[in-house]
């Protein structure tokens, strides 16, 4: 199996099991959840890490940098305020 | 084991991490520890980039995350309970245009900066080539897409206009931005030329977003955002096909595909279907809002006295509840309401507010108990047995137009049935439309009230009347 259709099954199973674990979930979580998994997709963070290993200033890593400023910003902002949703919730039930 | 073997066993600790987090994060006890669970896989995955990159000049990448980290903690340290929606729409612009960055970053670095070497595709291969610009689209898709939501939501940009031929000129900018980027990979040697066409795919693409999101108005706002935040997943997946990385590819198929998930249930809860909010959105016209004749408005003082003579009382929040940050308000009314043995229950719309579950958060911030929030199913029933129904600042969530007029724009939206209540308090600022911006004939309706006013004023006041009575 060559590295594209590797890619291709691994695509189409983290589809399915993407599509599985979201089903069934109470409406009070509905902002907390699109919230959370928004701040997993800030995980192109470690896409723009191996992009601005060097020290020079180029085009190509001052568009790594901005991109690396941008997924943390996503990634940080986005799991603190899925916490502080759900810290209202905390303690009952 | 080589270095890579274990680098890559990691990487399957943090996926493991994400998926347990994000079950954990649908169920309500859980939830909290699945959002940790979540940003330690996020944290894990960075380590394990940070090992796989080995030694090399950190100032950037220090910089970067530090940078990113303070401004992340700031924006939400100074958000309001009100704000979340807007919030999470911005974050998800920004990890759209990183995902479109990154893409940008690598075809800069291997294309244009080495200049002499061929194409695009030939210096990265046609896998990489391909996704690089379906990143790109994608990404600036949703940046600007995400963009102009928070501005939606914020009401600094009111109305919807409507594009003409809307669909046409969407499949163009698509198709030009694409026919840009792939000539760009596939065709151009000289790198002037096609960073030059790269660029022209960035700006289709950002304007492509921009239709797609500014017909669509009101009520669908929450829809849209799903559909970005799904679309940023999307984007973040392309990236990973582009820097051949699996766990970029998994952890943003997981979140494109959960958030088409959502985007579906928030569809079913207004009985709707997501071809019908993107084509149609709501076309609330001038001639919808219509102008209101017998409203019946009265004080806090003669509203409390017919409280007190009730036995059961139905709270309505709406969005309106959470801009004037009234939750606390309502809940002490609740309280005081308890006090005199009435029974008190909240009931939640799906998308009451600007999000489903928005009213869930900003009561919970309240601490109002779980035992007095009821979905819409299980209550919808018991209005024709209550005594008095309070919608505060609910307006397209209970307007019976749903029911009766096919014309209407939120025609079939399932709708709470606060006008079988005996009685019916609506607590507004004013007649203004609600965000689908249409007329409601509740307000109109001889058993309705209307008490003007700021929710939290009005609240507090019919609290303070109920407990001044009772001394």
């Amino acid at each position: 199996m060559g590295p594209l259709l590797l890619n291709v099954y691994v695509f189409v199973l983290a589809a399915f099991l993407g599509f599985e674990l979201i089903n069934k979930v109470p409406p009070t979580l509905h902002t907390p959840l699109m919230s959370g998994a928004n701040a997993m997709s800030g995980i192109t963070v470690i896409g723009a890490l191996t992009l601005v290993t060097v020290a020079s200033v180029s085009t190509s890593v001052v568009l790594g940098v901005a991109a690396l400023v941008l997924a943390t910003v996503n990634v940080v902002g986005g799991f603190l305020v899925t916490d502080r949703m759900l810290s209202t919730f905390g303690g009952r039930r | 084991m080589s270095a890579s073997d274990l680098t890559n066993l990691l990487a399957l600790g943090s996926i493991a991490l994400f998926v347990i987090g994000l079950k954990r994060l649908s169920r309500v006890r859980t939830a909290r520890s699945g959002n940790a669970l979540m940003a330690s896989g996020m944290l894990l995955a960075v380590a394990i980039t940070l090992l796989e990159i080995g030694l090399v000049d950190y100032r950037w990448i220090v910089g970067g995350l530090l940078v990113g980290g303070a401004i992340g903690y700031a924006i939400v340290a100074r958000a309001q309970a009100t704000q979340m929606p807007e919030i999470v729409a911005r974050f998800n612009g920004f990890g759209g245009a990183g995902s479109a960055l990154v893409a940008l970053s690598l075809f800069w670095a291997e294309v244009v900066e080495t200049a002499g070497d061929g194409t695009a595709v030939e210096t990265l291969g046609g896998t990489s080539a391909t996704t690089l610009v379906l990143s790109v689209l994608i990404g600036s898709v949703t940046l600007s897409g995400s963009i102009l939501a928070e501005l939606k939501l914020r009401g600094t940009l009111g109305g919807s206009p409507d594009v003409p031929v809307r669909g046409a000129v969407m499949g163009l900018l698509a198709v030009g931005g694409l026919a840009a980027g792939f000539v760009a990979v596939f065709g151009i040697e000289d790198p002037a030329v096609a960073s030059l066409l790269v660029v022209g795919l960035i700006v289709a693409s950002l304007l492509a977003g921009v239709v797609l999101v500014l017909p669509i108005g009101g009520a669908d706002m929450p829809v849209v955002i799903s559909l970005l935040n799904s679309l940023s997943g999307l984007a973040a997946a392309a990236t990973g096909f582009a820097l051949d990385n699996q766990l970029l590819i998994i952890a943003g198929t997981i979140v494109g595909a959960a958030g088409l998930i959502l985007t579906q249930i928030m569809c079913v809860a207004m009985n709707r279907s997501l071809l019908n909010v993107l084509i149609g959105g709501f076309t609330g016209g001038s001639t919808e809002h219509g102008e209101y004749e017998h409203v019946v408005s009265a004080d806090a003082e003669s509203a409390a006295m017919v409280l007190e003579a009730s036995q059961s009382v139905i709270i309505v929040p709406g969005y309106g509840l959470a801009a004037a940050r009234a939750q606390n308000a309502a809940y002490e009314l609740a309280q005081a309401l308890l006090n005199r043995d009435v029974q008190v229950r909240f009931a939640i719309h799906p998308v009451a507010g600007r999000m489903p579950g928005h009213m869930n958060v900003v009561l919970a911030e309240a601490e109002v108990p779980y035992e007095l929030l009821f979905e819409m199913s299980e209550i919808n029933q018991d209005f024709a047995s209550t005594d008095v129904a309070i919608v505060v600042g609910a307006n397209d969530v209970v307007n019976p137009a749903a029911h009766d007029d096919p014309a209407s724009p939120i025609a079939g939206m399932p709708i709470l049935d606060v006008e079988q209540a005996r009685r019916v308090f609506v607590i507004k600022r004013s007649l203004s439309p609600g965000y689908a911006g249409i007329k409601n004939e509740l307000f109109e309706r001889d058993h309705t009230v209307m008490l003007f006013g700021d929710a939290k004023q009005v609240l507090d006041d019919l609290a303070a009347e109920l407990t001044l009575a009772r001394r």
